[in-house]
């Protein structure tokens, strides 16, 4: 993986995709990879439609912003809606199975993040780690050893066991693809 | 891996380059998107011995920063434009008294209370001129998070160097982003301290040239030396003076202490500019899109390079002068309406046709970008 590969972790905001970006990052740099990480600010990271981008790549990364998304993650509709377009021609959309699947020219993936997240940890909060755990997986864009012990490095103390079990819960909802 | 890499931001870069610096004491007003360096340097500087004071504004955090640095401490502030803009008259009083201090200008859109979330380069102009009356100052732009750490302390050696106020100008994109960062061995970075009066100096004069290169010995406050100091101009004693040849001769020293020295200060990099027909010269995480750009276009032939500015101001004369006659153009890209691009023209003076790429509506300008201007600049020669 020579070439830079795009992510855009996107939902609204509160959903902690700034902190799944952040982690996504840190896990790339564990696996001795570049990244960069990036996101929005002010009114827009409240409520609303909220993104977060990271670039990952073996060599150094040159500019810091996604323009053609290689994997877009969105957990709700108007996130999808507004982040959909200028996907890469081979890039894939994972999206929470509570959207309906658009259709788009590209790989969608549709997976209950959400659900996983409810049922599995009783904690809707932890979506952001189930999702990914699923991204981990279903693209491989990192290893999952690299991903846990960047999860494990950032989750506030006492809840690793809660990260845990819905990091394995994402994970697995990627390996049943 | 290795052990120390780790995903750091601008802001957390800045504050971990002022601590190995040898920074002690902030004194600030919060504002995004500087807001993380205040946040940080609260955390940090307890732990090395040092004082943070939130102050009850932006002109007094300046003055705190002025009186800490009088009595031998590293000190630093950080704001944004607005904060940049009530900073000035201080940052005045400064230059004049030759106090060390660093500035950091984490640039959002404006003017005024502008676009606090937004990314801009529009104070390029106000960190060169944006206090009254002659007067030297050095500016320096990070790229990268690890660069934002370099030049931190590389602001922190120049401003003790040289007595001068040394503004660290980022933008809000560099600031903000996370990004990959292994911190060199502290053991390994090169620190500059201030001088201090020779012990054997008997009757110090806190402004007198001892040494002939332009930089009086600066005396700590509280430790036994007592000087003046004053905002007015001032003979070596310190004490305020109109005598016209008083007056003409520390105008001319402030200024050739740093124009006399500008190959130590003045610091670019210059990418595939040997055979080049375009010259791109950019700075801050514009300058990152702009490599992207030139990357993109040698892969598809064209002659093309890239001027990227570490140090501002003082501006890089000779690197326009350098440039050979096989350049036909020079374009600037700016996230502003256009302000480094009339001194690369005056810089130029007439041997290329100069020209800007801006954008000021909070937006990073994109490689595309950069790309569809080469080709129009191209077309047009």
């Amino acid at each position: 993986m020579g070439e830079r590969m795009e992510i855009r972790l996107s939902g609204s905001g509160g959903q902690g995709l700034i902190l799944a970006g952040i982690i996504l990052a840190e896990a790339a740099i564990l696996d001795g990879k570049n990244a960069v990480q990036s996101q929005s600010y002010g009114p827009e990271a409240r409520g609303g439609a909220s993104r977060a981008e990271v670039i990952i790549s073996e060599s150094s990364i040159d500019y810091p912003k996604v323009t053609k998304p290689d994997i877009l993650l969105a957990l709700t509709e108007e996130a999808l809606m507004k982040y959909k377009d200028n996907l890469k021609p081979d890039g894939v959309i994972i999206i929470d199975s509570s959207i309906k699947k658009p259709e788009l020219p590209v790989k969608i993936i549709s997976l209950p993040i959400i659900e996983t997240a409810q049922n599995r940890t009783g904690k809707v909060i932890v979506a952001n780690i189930v999702a990914l755990g699923a991204l981990t997986t279903a693209t491989k864009i990192v290893s999952k050893e690299s991903t846990e012990k960047a999860v494990m490095d950032r989750v506030p103390k006492g809840t690793e066991e809660l990260n845990k079990k819905a990091l394995y819960s994402g994970f697995e909802l990627g390996e049943s693809l | 891996m290795s052990s120390k890499a780790r995903l750091m931001q601008g802001n957390e870069a800045c504050v971990e380059g002022a601590i190995a610096a040898g920074m002690r004491f902030y004194a600030g007003y919060p504002i995004t998107p500087s807001t993380e360096i205040a946040e940080l340097s609260a955390e940090m500087l307890p732990k090395v011995g040092g004082k943070f004071i939130q102050m009850e504004d932006e002109i007094a955090s300046m003055g705190a920063v002025i009186g800490a640095s009088l009595t031998g401490l590293k000190a630093m502030t950080a704001t944004s434009g607005p904060g940049f803009s009530l900073k000035q008259e201080n940052i005045g009083f400064a230059s004049l008294t030759e106090v060390p201090c660093v500035i950091v200008n984490v640039q959002r859109g404006g003017p005024s209370t502008g676009l606090p979330t937004l990314p801009a380069q529009g104070d390029v102009m106000q960190a060169r001129w944006g206090t009254h009356g002659d007067h030297p100052i050095i500016v320096l732009s990070p790229s990268y998070v690890k660069e934002v750490y370099e030049l931190t302390i590389r602001a922190f050696n120049l401003s003790e160097k040289y007595r001068v106020p040394c503004i660290l100008l980022m933008d809000e994109v560099v600031a903000h982003m996370r990004e990959k960062v292994e911190l060199p061995d502290p053991s390994t970075i090169k620190i500059i301290n201030r001088k201090k009066p020779d012990p054997s100096i008997v009757n110090y004069e806190p402004y007198r040239d001892y040494d002939g290169d332009g930089i009086p010995p600066m005396a700590s406050f509280g430790e036994g030396i007592p000087f003046h100091v004053t905002g007015l101009i001032h003979d070596v004693t310190g004490f305020p003076s109109t005598n016209a040849k008083v007056t003409e001769a520390l105008i001319t020293r402030l200024m050739k202490k740093i124009y006399d020295n500008l190959d130590d200060i003045v610091d670019y990099e210059c990418i595939s500019v040997e055979d080049a027909e375009t010259v791109i010269i950019s700075f801050g995480s514009t300058a990152r899109s702009v490599l992207r750009a030139v990357h993109l276009m040698r892969q598809e032939g064209h002659k093309i390079g890239m001027i990227r500015l570490k140090t501002i101001w003082p501006f890089a004369y000779k690197a326009i002068q350098n440039l050979s006659s096989a350049v036909k153009n020079l374009i600037v890209a700016e996230m502003n309406f256009g302000q480094l691009v009339e001194t690369v023209r005056a810089s130029a003076g007439g041997r290329f046709e100069v020209s800007g790429l801006n954008k000021f509506n909070g937006e990073l300008i994109t490689p595309d970008e950069v790309i569809a201007k080469v080709k129009e600049v191209m077309g047009r020669a």
